[in-house]
Formats: structure tokens, C-alpha cells, sequence
């Protein structure tokens, strides 16, 4: 068995939630159009414009091919963060006029979009922010109920980032099509693990991030919907880039690189899903023969690259600080500035203490078998020798219910 | 987050982990903090009838600088006397292990875990004195 101790090489990376390695085939595309083709796609008047022009609009059909759109409704744009902001504020405040101004979106779903929406609120908007059930998903009939006369706007998002969770976005969509609601989804965990039809899903504005599928960062897409045509305000005003929607010189060797990531995806994801499939099955066996663990999020309805898992009376920081052979993420409040368990896990009814004990693996194109096993193996170690530290394990293990003991609050 | 040397030497080596008899007339217990706010410290000394500290266990649920705060002080009480012990501050632990601002509170539930024990050991002698 490895040393566990390990410090002289880089951690493990399974963090791939968090953000991709560049595929090396992404670089060697980008490089050329920074040194070589470095002209402006928007120089009509010479062949550096026109080359990068032409790069653009081939990277354009590689991510409308991935999640089967017409190129003519990929607008670039600088990341999910941007994307959903273009898409929630941009909708929101097309549509208020004729519509009104209620918006539902999910208590789960990513900052990028709670902020979005709660600074529509500061601006007269109102919006519910609905808890979804204990495994994650959304149930249809509450959604369904939460629309209101004057709703503009849903956002739901396809991966959930934290536990993996996959929403039904065609039921959702349907629900929102009927009512007549615009409907936006968050795909930046999405892309290259769950197959994207947008031209049979009822789904009007769909984001994009490039990093997060092995490509750069700062760099990513919003799908503006044809049929039914979707209007959005832009929020970015200058040359007229992107139709009006997104003003600013596009990043040629970005959208490059974002294109050749997309390609790679959509040729590659059967294979390398199964093969990740095999990887999270093997971590997961491994990692329930430790006592008191509990997976967060439905397993079924969620993609393979995830696993989130709370190991009772283990709080995360210290564990994180205790397994620095591998690269992973935490729920705790401590490894967090704000001092709060993750947000998500609270949504789904988790007591704080699970989620201040909760890891998020991510694993992904280049985790192999290995890495799996020593993880598990590290995870064994750690967990045992921290309980051994832990008053609440002692407690545990002396039968005592701890949700019943008074805590003094500070 | 990058930690100080002494926050990791303890972290990765603590000293005194573990508990005494909690029945013990000698042995106070202060149990402090919450799990709901992700740190829980169990600190237990064990005082001779001089009122000298002999001995003192700890063990924590908490982030790596809640573990050595709880380790250090388990150190520093040995020895002293039990106003000693309640006189010790949070500040002299934060500076101790170099602990960053967000970091002050593991400290303090270091210190309120003392003045816990110390508290209990001296209801346990009060209520002993009485009988
Ligand atoms: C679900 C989700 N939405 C949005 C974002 C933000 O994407 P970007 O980093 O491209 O701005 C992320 C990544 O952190 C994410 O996981
Ligand atoms: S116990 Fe939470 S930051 Fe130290």
C-alpha cells in the first residue's frame, strides 16, 4: 500500500468539480491563435480577421453540436457566472412589462444565480427560491405550484455542483412552456456527462462554462432559444458584439479552446462516462465500509463524476487538512469564509452537523484506478484516527443521542 | 488555508487525547461548543488536594486549529494551579500557534472549555465540602 504520509507530489486531484485541467489537445489548438492568428474576428477589412472570424464560428458549431443547437443561438460570453447573469437579469427585465415580475428558482442552485436573483428582488422583483426534496430533486407538483400570474421567470439548474443531482428538466420546461414561464438552466456541470437535446427540450436560455469540461476558464456560452425566439436586455453595452447581446472583443484562442473541448466531449462522453461510472462505483464501495457514512443526494438521478459523502462526527476541515494527499472540497463551515455548512446541504434538510462533515469527490478524465484506491485507503486512516480525537464519536459509541444533549450556543 | 508549523505539529502529533474518569471527585469536565457549529472540545484535568492540575486530557470535533488549541492548552495546564488555568487567556493561545484572524475563535472555545473544567471541578469540591 502507498505511504500515506505522501508530501513529496502533488495531491490527487478529484476536485474536478471545481474546475478542469486544460486537455492538451484544447492547448495545442488554443496557442496558434495567440501568437500566429491573433487577429480581431471583427477586422472585416483583412485575412487575420477573417481567419479568426472563421475560428470562431467552427468553435460556435462545436458547442451548439454538443447540446444539439443551431450555432445562430450560442452567444459568447466570459463563463457561467456571466451566462446566468446575461440570461436571468437580461429575461427578467425583457419580460417584466408583458409578464410581470415574479421569478422561482431552486434554494440549490449556484450563487451565480441565487445572487442574480436576489438582486433582481433589491430591484422590485420578487422571487421564490424553492426547497427541493431530502435526495436533491425538485418535485414537479411543488414547482408547479409555486408559478404565479405574474411569474417572467424559472432557473433550475441540469447538475447540481455540489452533489451531482440531476434535475427533469423536460418535465420542469414543459411546466414552464405550458404557463408560459421563460425558462433558463445552469448546464455548466452538465456538459459532456448528460446528453443535451436542446432541439426537442422546452428550455429557453441554457448556460455554459468551458473549464469545467477541460477546456480554459473565462470563457463560456449562453444559448438564446430561436424557436420560440427569446429576447434578453443585453448587460454589456459597446461594439455590438454577439448580436447586441454581449458587447466586447471576443477571445479568439478562448473560444478555440472552448469549441475543441466541446468536440472532444461529444466524441468521447459514452466511453468516458462508463469508464467514470466504474471509478465512483469502486470509491463508493469502498468508502461504505466505513462506519456512520451517509451519501448526500439522490445516487440514481445523479452523474458518476460525484460523490458526496458525510463521515458523522468527523468535522470536514480537519479531515481535508488530514487527507492532503488528494484534492478534494468540504461542506464545512471552516473551510469556508462565512463560517456556514454549505448552503446546499441545508436545502436538503441536512443537519449541520452532516454537513460540516461532508466531502465532495470529483472525479474525472484523468483519475484512474489508483488514485482510487489509495483514496480510499487514505479516507480509512484518517477517519479512524480523527473519531479517535472526536468527543462525539465517544459519545456515539457510548449511546448517547446527541441531538438530544443541550449544547451551549456561542 | 496555509497553517503555522505549530498548528500542524500539533494537529498531526496531539498531546493528551483522550479522557479520565468523569466519576473521579479529583476530575473536572468542560465540555463546550455545538456540533450544529462544527466544533465540540472536551477538556478534562484532574487537580491533587493542593489544587495543582496533575493531569489533563482533550478531545475535539473541530477544524485543525480548534485540535491544536485543545492540544496546546492540555500542555500548558499541567503544573498549574487552577486560578492559574482560569486566568489563562484566548489571546495567549492565538498568538502561541500564530493563528489568522477567522481563526481567533478556536481559541476561545480553548479558553471557555478551561474556564469550563475549572468550574465543574470547583462544584464538585463546593458540593463535596457541603455533604
Ligand atoms: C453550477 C455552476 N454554475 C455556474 C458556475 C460558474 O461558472 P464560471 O466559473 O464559468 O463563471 C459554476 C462553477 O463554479 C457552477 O458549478
Ligand atoms: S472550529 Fe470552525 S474554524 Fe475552527
Amino acid at each position: 500500500m502507498a505511504n500515506m504520509n505522501q508530501t513529496d507530489r502533488p495531491p490527487i486531484y478529484l476536485d474536478y468539480s471545481a474546475t478542469t485541467p486544460v486537455d492538451i489537445r484544447v492547448a495545442e489548438k488554443m496557442i496558434p491563435y495567440l501568437t500566429e492568428h491573433y487577429g480581431n474576428p471583427a477586422s472585416r477589412s483583412h485575412p487575420y480577421g477573417w481567419t479568426a472570424e472563421k475560428a470562431v464560428e467552427n468553435a460556435r458549431e462545436e458547442v451548439a453540436k454538443l447540446v444539439n443547437a443551431d450555432p445562430r443561438e450560442i452567444v459568447w460570453t466570459s463563463g457561467a457566472t456571466e451566462s446566468n447573469n446575461l440570461a436571468i437579469k437580461g429575461a427578467a427585465n425583457f419580460y417584466a412589462s408583458t409578464k410581470g415580475k415574479h421569478i422561482i428558482t431552486i434554494a440549490t442552485e449556484h450563487k451565480a444565480v441565487i445572487d442574480a436573483v436576489r438582486e433582481l428582488e433589491r430591484q422590485g422583483f420578487t422571487a421564490t427560491y424553492l426547497e427541493p426534496e431530502p435526495d436533491g430533486l425538485v418535485d414537479l407538483a411543488k414547482f408547479k405550484a409555486a408559478i404565479q400570474p405574474d411569474t417572467v421567470l424559472a432557473s433550475v439548474m441540469l447538475v447540481n455542483n455540489e452533489i451531482g443531482v440531476i434535475q427533469d428538466i423536460e418535465a420542469i420546461g414543459n411546466i414552464c412552456r405550458e404557463a408560459g414561464v421563460i425558462f433558463h438552466v445552469d448546464a455548466a456541470q452538465a456538459t459532456g456527462k448528460v446528453k443535451i437535446d436542446l432541439a426537442n427540450l422546452p428550455v429557453d436560455l441554457m448556460s455554459f462554462s468551458a473549464h469545467k469540461t477541460y477546456g480554459p476558464k473565462g470563457i463560456g456560452a449562453l444559448y438564446v432559444c430561436r424557436k420560440p425566439r427569446i429576447r434578453i436586455e443585453a448587460q454589456m453595452h459597446g461594439g455590438g458584439h454577439e448580436r447586441g447581446m454581449r458587447s466586447g472583443t471576443l477571445a479568439t484562442h478562448q473560444i478555440v479552446g472552448m469549441g475543441e473541448a466541446f468536440r472532444i466531449a461529444h466524441e468521447e462522453m459514452a466511453s468516458e462516462n462508463e469508464r467514470i461510472r466504474m471509478l465512483r462505483d469502486r470509491l463508493l464501495t469502498g468508502l461504505q465500509d466505513i462506519e456512520e457514512t451517509y451519501v448526500n443526494g439522490d445516487l440514481a438521478h445523479r452523474i458518476p463524476h460525484n460523490l458526496n459523502i458525510s463521515f458523522n462526527y468527523v468535522e470536514g476541515e480537519s479531515l481535508i487538512m488530514a487527507v492532503k494527499g488528494i484534492a478534494v472540497s468540504s461542506g464545512s463551515a471552516c473551510t469556508s469564509a462565512s463560517l456556514e455548512p454549505s448552503y446546499v446541504l441545508r436545502a436538503l434538510g441536512r443537519s449541520d452537523e452532516l454537513a460540516h462533515s461532508s466531502i465532495r469527490f470529483s472525479i474525472g478524465r484523468f483519475t484512474t484506478v489508483a488514485d482510487v484506491d489509495y483514496t480510499v485507503e487514505l479516507m480509512k486512516s484518517k477517519i479512524e484516527k480523527l473519531r479517535e480525537l472526536s468527543p462525539l464519536w465517544e459519545m456515539f459509541k457510548d449511546g448517547i443521542d446527541i441531538s438530544k444533549v443541550q449544547w451551549a450556543a456561542h | 488555508m496555509a497553517y503555522s508549523d505549530k498548528v500542524l505539529d500539533h494537529y498531526e502529533n496531539p498531546r493528551n487525547v483522550g479522557s479520565l474518569d468523569k466519576n473521579d471527585p479529583n476530575v473536572g469536565t468542560g465540555m463546550v461548543g455545538a456540533p450544529a457549529c462544527g466544533d465540540v472540545m472536551k477538556l478534562m484535568i484532574k487537580v491533587n488536594d493542593n489544587g495543582i492540575i496533575e493531569d489533563a486530557k482533550f478531545k475535539t470535533y473541530g477544524c485543525g486549529s480548534a485540535i491544536a488549541s485543545s492540544s496546546l492548552v492540555t500542555e500548558w495546564l499541567k503544573g498549574k494551579t487552577v486560578d492559574e488555568a482560569y486566568a489563562i487567556k484566548n489571546s495567549a493561545i492565538a498568538e502561541e500557534l500564530a493563528l489568522p484572524p477567522v481563526k481567533i475563535h478556536c481559541s476561545v472555545l480553548a479558553e471557555d472549555a478551561i474556564k469550563a473544567a475549572v468550574a465543574d471541578i470547583k462544584a464538585k469540591q463546593s458540593a463535596r465540602a457541603t455533604v
